[in-house]
């Protein structure tokens, strides 16, 4: 199999926090291919915006065959998704990326943010020792279906919800310990994981975001800086959207 | 119902390819277009060695279409002719190769090493604007255009296509510039240079501070600097700039284009090369025209 673009019905759509949104999508084609980690393109039925915004899988019901998508609402494209209702079509492709590469040893999920959602179905996935630590702004989403996939330790900035400060905060301060990192989040984030990873010793898988067009690897638009000279692009370069977005810490330069 | 043109000698079995840098080297879209259906594929534009293109953000949306500011990141020549020009002999259309450079002698370079590949089409990218040097700098005035036509024309074993910059003031100028110095045929348009400011950071929403603006939005000023062009000179030309549709195709086609390129909307459909023609015999059938090669300029 490989990546389709297509109509997805919408199944339902809810709205988790003021700005975040749960959008439930029956798309068997990418339903069935999909893995954590994982993203789709989701295209605007307004003309004038031509590029999709490329949202990760937030869980996969491959019985069922559909996708959840939780997102922002940060500009025009993503408000209109926000507005689809049960039996809307919407022109979805996937599943796009690569995902993570899931290992046997003992998990630090990492989400920050809107990096939150594609932690859930891993989650699920990992069958092993896990720990689920989460960073917010202030209001919290996703939280329950996260609890019922492992322990969770949050931080947040208003301190409203666990320790005030952010992941690595709540890292120290609950003490949590594993053998593998997967993070996914903001960039100043990542950065900071990437750090803590190396200087302990840990391997870490990191889900990185940029400003993307094509989602397949053709305009180049979504690089990231690579360690060492990529064996596609033959520079420093790797294609978020094709190559990642998922990357070992050491491959990539934050 | 003929589709097939010929531009320079060469033949396509239908006048659509794709705008180079929006479709890599074809492997990338291999999931969802039949290549062999194209009537070319045209690769990201290649330089003598590897560049590794600008900062990001490299992009941005805009109404009815997008900017880039890629900066040509290429992996350079070596990789093209052993990676991607294999590749894309796997299938039955013809192959046109960009070509960048930051001097003549890097354009030279180039077209030297492309002598014995079988490629049909040499496309010169005189036009980006999101190189500091080279690119638009050979596209921007009459002489340095020329020379660099001449310098190409000189080492080419294949057909020389000058892709021309809507960047100036006078096309048909730049168009005849080209056509004296032994050019075998145009292609326009690049992207028209551009700006977007993020206002709730105070930042440009590109790192490079400007893009190239392509998409729709651009389509009117391609039609109009096609059809100028077509009338300024006698060589053929591949028209492109914001093509969406079947529709777009046939219109820069009766502005005087020989091929159309489609570009941005291959990121807005992937699907939309094939569309194209289908929708191209579909038109021919409900007109009564036999031939595609009747419309090429029909509008005076």
């Amino acid at each position: 199999m490989s990546a389709v673009k297509m109509t997805a019905k919408v199944i339902s759509q809810e709205r988790l926090a003021s700005d975040i949104f749960s959008l439930v999508l029956y798309v068997p084609d990418i339903a069935k291919q999909a893995k954590a980690g994982q993203f789709v393109s989701v295209y605007s039925h307004d003309g004038s915006k031509l590029l999709p915004r490329p949202i990760s899988l937030c869980e996969m019901d491959r019985k069922k065959n559909t996708i959840r998508l939780v997102y922002r609402v940060v500009g025009g494209g993503t408000k209109e998704f926000s507005a689809l209702k049960e039996g809307d079509g919407i022109e979805v492709m996937g599943p796009l990326g690569n995902g993570f590469s899931q290992k046997n040893k003992k998990a630090i999920l990492i989400g920050g943010g809107i990096g939150i959602p594609p932690m859930l179905e891993l989650a699920r996935e990992l069958d092993c020792e896990k720990c689920i630590v989460l960073g917010y702004r202030d209001e919290t989403f996703l939280l329950k279906d996260l609890e019922a996939a492992g322990d969770v330790y949050i931080a947040s900035e208003d301190g409203k919800t666990g320790v005030k400060g952010n992941v690595l905060d709540a890292i120290r301060e609950y003490d949590v310990k594993g053998d593998i990192i997967y993070a996914c989040g903001p960039t100043p984030m990542l950065r900071a994981v990437k750090e803590y990873a190396m200087a302990n010793n840990i391997e870490a898988q990191l889900s990185l975001e940029e400003k993307m067009a094509c989602g397949i690897g053709a305009c180049l638009a979504c690089v990231c800086q690579s360690t060492e000279i990529d064996e596609h692009s033959h520079v420093h370069n790797k294609r978020i959207c094709k190559d990642g977005p998922v990357f070992d810490a050491r491959e990539v330069e934050l | 119902m003929n589709l097939s043109v010929k531009i320079a000698g060469v033949e396509f079995k239908n006048p659509v390819t794709v705008a180079s840098g929006t479709f890599g080297s074809g492997a990338e879209y291999d999931d969802f277009v039949d290549l062999s259906k194209l009537g070319a594929v045209t690769t990201k534009g290649v330089a003598n060695v590897p560049w590794p293109g600008n900062p990001t953000p490299r992009i941005a949306e805009t109404y009815g279409g997008m900017m880039n500011a890629v900066g040509l990141q290429n992996p350079g020549i070596d990789v093209l002719c052993n990676r991607d020009i294999p590749f894309l002999h796997q299938y039955d259309t013809k192959i046109i190769v960009n070509v960048c450079g930051k001097s003549e002698a890097d354009y030279v370079e180039v077209v030297e090493r492309l002598a014995h590949e079988d490629v049909d089409l040499l496309e010169i990218n005189v036009s980006c604007p999101n190189v500091k040097e080279g690119g638009i700098a050979f596209g921007q005035n009459p002489k340095a255009l020329e020379q660099i036509t001449k310098a190409v024309k000189s080492k080419a074993k294949q057909p020389v296509v000058m892709k021309l910059s809507p960047n100036v003031t006078d096309i048909a100028e730049m168009a005849k510039a080209a056509e004296a110095a032994g050019a075998d045929a145009l292609s326009l348009i690049n992207t028209l240079t551009g700006m977007k400011i993020d206002i709730n950071r105070r930042s440009f929403a590109i790192a490079n501070k400007t893009g190239g603006l392509s998409g729709p939005a651009i389509k009117p000023v391609a039609v109009r600097m096609v059809y100028q062009t077509v009338n300024a000179v006698k060589i053929p030309v591949i028209g492109m700039g914001g093509i969406m549709n079947y529709q777009d195709a046939i219109e820069f086609m009766m502005a005087g284009a020989t091929m159309i390129s489609v570009g941005t909307a291959n990121f807005h459909n992937p699907y939309t090369t094939v569309e194209i023609i289908d929708g191209m015999k579909k038109f021919m059938k409900e007109k009564g025209i036999g031939d595609i090669n009747e419309i090429i300029g029909c509008v005076k």
